[in-house]
């Protein structure tokens, strides 16, 4: 069977918008979001005005597994971080347990100033994201969730 | 696996077309993205080779609508098919909630289909994953082309649960929105007992 939902609060929610819109402003990044290794992105700060978080997500995630796959190959756990500096724009990644820290940054900012910021937030991340985790494992998040009352006209609906 | 978030009231789940090289993955996926609105749907990313073979995957987010107030979005992925690129298979695997099997009908692609499946088991049991427990569909494609097994025969060689099984010519669009919803339904059906 498919894993547990993970189910994030709004009061998950908000703490790690804040984490992240801190982290924008101390690393002067343009965007900064946070994904899931699976691709599924969680919460996004900044410019994202023509941007297409979804799919930097899912390729962000791809990205990751796939150096991921080459670490294991050559023996290492992973690559805890992968940077790609454009001539403008750059992108650091950050693995933080099962998150990925995502930053996108201009010539405003320098991978130095990145990588330092984003693993100062790392583990209040971790530990917020562990919270979720846990809450949605066993199933304390999940008693008020209108899921259980959706009917078979529900699921039918949304392909008519 | 599944994710909710309340504060933007999205459910988003993860579903991966699997089946053996040329099958017809990526038409699939094509297909859905050529007949969707535009407003309902991001843009289809493609990791493919110079000569259009998939490399690594296929990726496209498709919302479907409101259920209880939350906006559905399914992240729709497909996997290289060729037999070498194993690796990058089980990755794609991760996280899933719902597998549609691609299986193709000309009898010269049988045992591609056969060996496409055992993959299919062995790399979902690799992460953690029992196809028998999994929202799963097992899609018929390429019914229009000359010289075909007939569906009762595929069925028999490929069918593993009382999946639903749906024939589609997915270039033309026959059958493809059907899969997704068989599928589709197993996935918001499971978010209902969980």
């Amino acid at each position: 069977m498919a894993d547990s939902p993970i189910v994030m609060r709004e009061q998950e929610y908000h703490q790690i918008k804040a984490v992240l819109a801190r982290l924008r402003l101390d690393a002067s990044a343009r965007v900064v979001f946070l994904v899931d290794k699976d691709g599924q992105q969680i919460a996004t700060h900044g410019d994202v005005a023509g941007l297409d978080t979804t799919s930097l997500a899912s390729l962000a995630a791809g990205n990751v597994a796939a150096t991921g796959g080459m670490a294991e190959l050559i023996g290492e756990k992973e690559f805890p971080t992968l940077s790609h500096e454009g001539e403008h724009e750059s992108i650091h990644i950050s693995v933080v347990g099962r998150l990925l820290l995502v930053v996108v940054f201009d010539e405003h900012s320098s991978l130095g100033l990145v990588k330092l910021r984003s693993k100062q937030v790392s583990q209040q991340l971790a530990s917020i994201f562990a919270e979720v985790a846990r809450s949605s494992e066993d199933g304390q998040t999940n008693e008020d969730l209108p899921f259980g009352e959706i009917t078979d006209e529900d699921i039918e609906s949304l392909f008519s | 696996m599944t994710f909710i978030n309340y504060a933007s009231r999205e459910i988003n789940c993860k579903i991966v077309y699997y089946g053996p090289g040329l099958c017809g993955k990526t038409t699939n996926l094509q297909y859905i993205f050529d007949s969707t609105a535009p407003q309902s749907r991001g843009k289809m990313i493609s990791l493919a080779t110079e000569t259009d073979r998939t490399l690594f995957f296929d990726f496209m987010p498709l919302e479907l609508g409101n259920v209880r107030g939350f906006k559905t979005r399914f992240h729709l992925y497909t996997v290289p098919g060729q037999v070498f690129y194993d690796a990058s298979r089980k990755l794609i695997l991760k996280g899933v909630d719902g597998v549609v099997f691609v299986a193709d009908s000309q009898e010269e692609r049988m045992d591609a289909n056969i060996e496409s499946l055992y993959n299919l088991e062995e790399n979902l049991r690799s992460q953690g994953y029992d196809l028998m427990k999994l929202p799963y569909a097992l899609q018929l494609n390429k019914r229009d082309l000359p010289q075909i097994v007939s569906s009762a025969d595929m069925a028999a060689e490929l069918q593993r649960k009382g999946e639903p099984v749906v024939e589609a010519v997915a270039s033309t669009g026959v059958g493809v929105f059907d899969t997704l919803k068989a599928v589709a339904k197993q996935v918001l059906t499971e978010l209902r007992k969980s």
